[in-house]
């Protein structure tokens, strides 16, 4: 493969990936107001195509026929900026997420993943792809920090400050969540952590590698840092009317809603490689591999129906949690979640060093 | 982080990319120094930080670049964000400074500047040529380094940062 062909095939890759994100990220909205819908005895959307699966597609076109206002004594360019900042960011962390092996086209190998590429038999993937994601994750406040100070109003701005307390709180949990499962696979890589968990699910990080604690506390700070309920201060709104972007209409507040979504979906794909042994079926082994047809498309299959799982449990938590108090939501984070996540590291250590 | 598949163009491409992320850097610290509201400058520290990072990439230290991004860029600059929204701090205005630290200052800094550019044109020919990923390490490596090498410096900086921590914590809390 020359650079030339390595760059079309590089860019194809992110056209289609990106594609699949926000169709994904269209659905998940759909699919979030038909269950919260009827876990409150409702119907949801139906009025828009069958079953309402245009809806989507309806609320789209609101986004951009709306007025696209902007207040008076904002500050402009970082009113503009914010929302841009957050869906960027939210989207680049997507490319470093490894969606399955390799597939084969025209005698290449191409691996399912924007930041790898296959030399002959191997496949080189991006090494520190954890790190990458944990920075990215810790600059996209800057999106929600900024869009609240420069909309120059009182809801907004203490939003913003809310959300940036609360993410700076929650990432200390979540990054010393994740040093189990490190220590337990010894690399940064996303392709080979996966790859050791291959195998039935007793392989996975979640059962074989004792982690699930780590799993249960990168679940409640992922929640945390994607603004979801139970942990939604920062746009709660009962006493915020929507926090940090109360001041956002039309494309922009479209954005934040996008971002937030596609932050999800990256929560859930990391929860899904790095506990739940990515795209590797459960009964491997166990269940005779069935026809060619189905082994092309199982961990395909299988990647998507542990990310559909995740996002259902969002949705569940939604129809079923009331929100925290903020001083609840910061002893939380500070005096349960973290000395957790450090006794896991402590035990983690302790059993690896043993073994 | 090893470029494309085949990198042939690399100490061309490494010289590139060099000289726009250090053209971002120092511009951002320019604009750090002359922006007026605190806000800019706090932003401007971050493309600073951010460039850095990509800096440390280009030689292959793709940890130090990550942890530059994480606790700099993602941590303390947020810190430093929350605490200029919180205060409200507004415009500042541009003082010419002081006069000690025009005729001191001045002549200071021209010093150091010619000290350095003289130092690496005289020694030009002792300095290598260094294309992407000189230096690569990987984490793994760095990490066994640094805990058995380095675990005494390592410890003391940790005693160090605990101290920094146990003094905020007193010199915050409040008298009953």
């Amino acid at each position: 493969m020359t650079t030339t062909e390595y760059i079309i095939v590089s860019v194809i890759k992110i056209a289609l990936i990106l594609f699949i994100l926000l169709t994904a990220v269209a659905y998940i909205v759909w699919l979030e107001r038909k269950v919260i819908g009827h876990m409150q005895n409702r119907w949801g959307p139906t009025r828009v195509g069958p079953f309402g699966l245009l809806q989507p597609l309806a609320d789209g076109i609101k986004f951009i026929l709306k007025e696209d206002l902007v207040p008076d004594n904002a500050h402009k360019l970082f009113y503009i900026a914010a929302p841009m900042i957050a869906l960027v960011l939210s989207l680049i962390s997507i490319s470093m997420i490894p969606f399955g092996e390799t597939i084969r086209v025209h005698g290449w190998n191409i691996p399912l993943q924007i930041t790898a590429f296959s030399n002959g038999s191997q496949i080189q993937d991006i090494n520190i792809a954890l790190l990458i994601i944990l920075g990215i994750t810790s600059v996209g406040v800057y999106g929600i920090a900024l869009s609240g100070w420069s909309s120059n109003s009182k809801y907004s701005l203490l939003g913003s400050l809310r959300a940036s307390a609360q993410l700076i709180s929650y990432e200390l949990a979540l990054g010393l969540s994740l040093i189990g499962v490190l220590i337990i696979s010894g690399s940064l890589s996303l392709r080979e952590i996966v790859n050791q968990q291959a195998g039935p699910f007793w392989h996975w990080n979640f059962f074989g590698g004792l982690q699930f604690v780590a799993f249960f506390i990168y679940i409640m700070a992922a929640y945390a840092e994607t603004n979801r309920i139970p942990f939604d201060l920062p746009e709660a709104e009962t006493e915020l009317v929507a926090g940090y972007h109360t001041e956002y209409s039309a494309m922009k507040f479209a954005m934040f809603f996008m971002a937030e979504y596609c932050n999800m979906v990256t929560v859930a794909c990391l929860a899904t490689l790095l506990f739940l042994g990515g795209w590797h079926s459960p009964f491997i082994g166990l269940l005779p591999p069935g026809p060619p047809v189905w082994q092309a498309i199982s961990p395909i299959f299988w990647f998507v129906a542990k990310i559909v799982f995740f996002i259902f449990l969002y949705i569940w938590i939604r129809g079923t949690l009331p929100r925290f108090r903020y001083d609840q939501l910061m002893s939380f984070g500070w005096k349960f979640l973290l000395p957790l996540a450090i006794a896991n590291i402590i035990v983690t250590s302790l059993v690896v060093a043993l073994r | 982080m090893r470029g494309t598949p085949e990198n042939t163009e690399g100490p061309m491409l490494h010289q590139v990319l060099f000289f726009i992320f250090g053209a971002i850097c120092i511009a951002g610290a320019l604009n750090l120094l002359l922006q007026k509201h605190p806000i800019n400058s706090a932003l401007s520290l971050i493309v600073v930080m951010g460039s850095l990072a990509l800096l440390y990439l280009l030689l292959g230290a793709e940890f130090v670049a990550a942890v530059q991004v994480i606790v700099y860029a993602g941590a303390i600059m947020v810190l430093f964000v929350f605490v200029i929204m919180l205060l409200n701090a507004g415009e500042e205005d541009l003082t010419r400074g002081s006069r000690i630290a025009i005729l001191l200052g001045v002549p200071a800094v021209a010093a150091i500047t010619g000290l350095v550019v003289y130092t690496l044109i005289a020694r030009s020919g002792d300095l290598g040529r260094l294309s992407i990923g000189d230096y690569y390490v990987k984490t793994q490596e760095l990490g066994i380094s640094l805990f058995r090498e380095f675990l005494l410096p390592f410890e003391i900086t940790s005693v160090l940062i605990l101290i920094a921590i146990m003094g905020a914590v007193v010199l915050a809390r409040r008298e009953h």
